[in-house]
């Protein structure tokens, strides 16, 4: 069977939370995602956290595609999880499910309350093992180092939504995602982004950072 | 070209819900936007106004939501279609306007957006603003989505225009910030100037003109009722014993629950989008025959008990249900689980709701906060900085009232600046009465849009009546958390931006203020001088703090870092930038067993506050 044929209906549900802090690009990602679902004729839903979360707070946002109208994805529901940062991907556990697929950037954005000694930040391996045996597959690697390879550490995103156009389990074909790319960004990081879209693609592609139930 | 004129008929686009707002108003041929920016209602004016620059609409970012109302009102007087968009706690400072503009009303089509904010994810309380449309007896549409969100923007202005009256385009946040797939219409062209005709026995509203209104007023709701009975807006779907009432985005939750839960063929759907006047001939029509009823709505009760009178007016005795014990909360927004369980209890279908997974549990401690902070860079906290070490070297202890805006985040330790807040411009005011009543030393802060919003009347309250207090203005140039939208006071102004600059300290003086310190807060001896001098005086004392957002300026100015700051050699026991000062650059090097700070090149802005006040911290390279 090929990819294309394996794809998904797109009448299937699919709840996809995006996680991270502030400054990361979560909210540009899920608008990606959801342009490039609309593109391919689908009905997208995004909702995003704007305001006072984006001072270096948590930001999440949401993609939601098939038949769903809700815009949000309630507690133990998502299907998919796009975690940006290690420890706001453990804290989305809570988002999960037994057959949740997570995608995680390793890379740690250490927050102030651990900074100055108040806080400990968990074991970044421990978080990750604790996760992949609760969830249905776990697909971990430094997203962060991927970007910056690509020449633009600011293409964790880019990095993210290449990981999650490999998987496979969106109902519509990586090329959607790459048309967007190719359409909203600035023609300065257009290269790079798409060598991050690319690196994703290629570490989803990798066994070796994948964990599995 | 703004995306939102962009596009053919009948082609599809992803708009957050604020955007399709603007469309549908486009489309309507809106010819003035007016504002005051507030989540979650700010991108309808930032889009308007890259609109005003781009076409002949006319846009402005009013002082407050008062007078955005007013001028709209002016403009709708004269004739032309008008909007006006605020967040809910908006509508109480314009509330004035909203209850007597009822009786005026309107010649060309008035929308005003309230953008409502369950869960207070950016407000200072989830106040239900549909009370406002029944308390000014205005009509209200509510949609569920940015699909509906354009379709009733645009109906609204021609219901306005049916009934002479302004229409309330009530949202909530998850309208106003999800993205939906939206048609577009055709754009309309504006009509040019409009033309105000005197008629002053109905446009002026002294006693004897207003109890005549009054009369004209009720007269148009019970028009817009009828029209309500036959909305598209209110819709029928399902057939069973069972019912459901919903409005608002709770409407989606219920049409996945009912899909979810395989109820949608026994249970009867009452949608309602059309929520005020409520068509009580559908509902009463809608009721009869239905063995128990669940209404869904976000926050207060506000069709529940409407829809419990209906049926008691017609004799039906059936359950009418909503919030309670086992049902819904009037606390927060709801999400598609809590929906989904809550209708299958009530209902008593069998249904196993998701245990979700508890991080803290599979872990075993507790993680981390991650709590918002004032930017690297931003002068608020410089200029905390100060008056915190001006009160400890002078051996006081401060009470800090303070305002609305990202210099509220001041609250959280290790700056602990903000003790008491209601609303906006709420510092000035309450900080007379707490130092009227207590005689302890005040420093109250509000940020420069907020003094221009509703800190004018105070400042000469205060002055006038002799309170004693130090106001500190913190003054960043812009709007900054909001979005950084442009004020009176501004310094920095995007490109083009028409608004004549008013000079904040030439106000204070006007408003009567003798002692006034000027400082740039990032000069710390200069600025530390004048903050023991301010905090010691006394009588009405301003101290204006100025410098511009580092955000903002970057943005604006493409102005880059100057230099790098690192600490050098161990710093020992001094924890002053720890306690005093919480600059996200800033961290203790992990596993050193010594208190040793260092700062991360990466997210140090080299504002160069902190090298005037630590000798351990040194400049270390250009670049």
């Amino acid at each position: 069977m090929t990819a294309a044929e394996n794809r998904k209906p797109k009448t299937e549900n699919l709840r996809i939370f995006f996680t991270g802090v502030g400054g990361q690009g979560t909210l540009l990602a899920s608008r990606v995602l959801g342009e490039a679902a609309l593109a391919a004729g689908l009905n997208p839903l995004v909702s995003e956290t704007h305001g006072m979360a984006q001072r270096g707070g948590i930001v999440v946002s949401t993609v939601i595609l098939g038949e769903l109208k809700s815009p949000i994805i309630s507690l133990g529901e998502a299907d998919i999880v796009l975690g940006f940062e290690a420890l706001e991907t453990f804290r989305a556990l809570d988002r999960c499910q037994a057959g949740t697929l997570v995608i995680a950037n390793t890379a740690a954005i250490v927050p102030y309350p651990v900074a100055i000694g108040q806080a400990q930040y968990p074991e970044v391996a421990k978080m990750f093992e604790l996760m992949a045996a609760q969830v249905g597959s776990l697909l971990a690697f430094d997203a962060g180092a991927c970007a910056r390879e690509a020449g633009s550490p600011l293409a964790v995103n880019m990095v993210l939504l290449g990981a999650l156009a490999a998987t496979e389990r969106l109902p519509f074909a990586a090329e959607a995602i790459l048309e967007v790319i190719r359409a909203r960004t600035n023609p300065k990081f257009l290269e790079s982004n798409l060598k991050a879209f690319k690196l994703g693609e290629a570490a989803a592609r990798d066994d070796g950072n994948w964990r599995r139930r | 070209m703004s995306e939102l004129l962009q596009g053919k008929a009948d082609e599809r686009r992803l708009f957050l819900g604020n955007e399709a707002i603007v469309r549908g108003a486009l489309e309507a041929g809106v010819a003035l936007v007016t504002t005051y920016p507030g989540t979650p209602s700010s991108e309808i004016g930032d889009r308007s106004y890259e609109i005003s620059r781009q076409t002949d609409l006319a846009f402005e970012y009013s002082v407050n939501e008062k007078v955005a109302l007013e001028v709209a009102a002016g403009a709708a007087a004269s004739g032309w279609r008008v909007l006006t968009a605020m967040k809910h706690v908006g509508l109480n400072v314009a509330a004035d306007t909203l209850m007597t503009l009822a009786y005026v009303g309107v010649k060309g089509g008035m929308v005003i957006v309230s953008a409502d904010d369950p869960s207070l994810f950016s407000s200072q309380n989830e106040q239900d603003n549909r009370y406002y449309a029944k308390m000014a007896s205005l009509p209200m549409l509510e949609p569920d989505s940015p699909r509906e969100a354009k379709e009733m923007a645009q109906a609204a202005f021609a219901l306005s225009e049916e009934l002479g009256l302004p229409v309330l385009l009530r949202t909530t946040t998850r309208v106003n910030h999800t993205r939906g797939p939206v048609t577009l219409g055709t754009l309309a062209s504006r009509p040019g100037p409009g033309h105000f005709e005197k008629n002053p026995f109905q446009k002026v509203m002294v006693p004897a003109v207003a109890r005549v209104a009054h009369g004209r007023l009720l007269e148009s709701l019970s028009r817009a009722r009828a029209l309500a009975e036959v909305s598209p807006f209110n819709r029928v779907s399902g057939r069973g014993v069972w019912g459901i009432i919903a409005s608002g985005v709770s409407r989606s939750y219920v049409a996945d629950a009912l899909r979810e839960l395989g109820l949608t063929d026994q249970i009867k759907f009452l949608e309602l989008g059309f929520t005020h006047p409520l068509p009580e001939g559908l509902i009463g029509d809608f009721l009869p025959g239905l063995e128990k009823v669940l209404v869904v709505e976000e926050l207060e009760p506000y069709l529940e008990e409407s829809i419990r009178a209906i049926a008691q007016e017609r004799g039906l005795t059936g359950a009418i249900r909503g919030k309670g014990p086992g049902l819904f909360s009037r606390l927060y927004e709801y999400h598609p689980g809590l929906v989904r369980e809550t209708i299958a209890r009530y209902f008593g279908v069998s249904y196993q709701p998701p245990a979700p997974m508890v991080p803290e549990q599979v872990l075993g401690r507790a993680l981390p906060d991650r709590p918002p902070n004032l930017c690297p860079g931003c002068p608020h906290r410089a200029m905390y900085y100060s008056v915190k070490i001006a009160l400890k070297d002078l051996g006081l202890t401060g009470i800090f009232p303070t305002d609305i805006g990202c210099y509220t985040l001041g609250l959280l330790p290790p700056l602990s600046m903000a003790d008491f807040l209601i609303c906006m411009g709420s510092s000035i005011n309450t900080a007379a009465g707490i130092s009227r009543a207590t005689g302890q030393k005040v420093v109250a802060f509000i940020g420069d849009s907020t003094f221009f919003h509703s800190g004018l009347q105070g400042l000469a309250n205060a002055v006038h009546q002799g309170h004693d207090f130090l106001l500190v203005i913190l003054d960043n140039g812009t709007t900054a958390m909001t979005g950084s939208q442009p004020h009176p006071g501004v310094t920095l102004t995007p490109p083009g931006y028409p608004g004549k600059p008013i000079d904040i300290a030439g106000v204070v003086r006007g408003l009567g203020v003798e002692q006034l310190w000027q400082i740039n807060p990032f000069h710390y001896k200069e600025a530390l001088a004048a903050t023991k001098e301010a905090v010691e005086a006394s009588g009405m004392r301003v101290l204006i703090s100025q410098a511009p957002c580092h955000l903002y300026e970057s943005r604006i100015t493409g102005k880059k870092r100057q230099a790098r700051f690192q600490v050098t050699g161990e710093c020992g026991e001094c924890r002053d930038c720890l306690d005093y000062f919480g600059c996200p650059a800033m961290y203790l090097k992990p596993d050193s067993g010594v208190s040793q700070m260092l700062i991360d090149p990466d997210v140090c802005t080299g504002c160069a506050f902190c090298v005037q006040w630590c000798k351990c911290i040194k400049p270390v390279k250009k670049g």
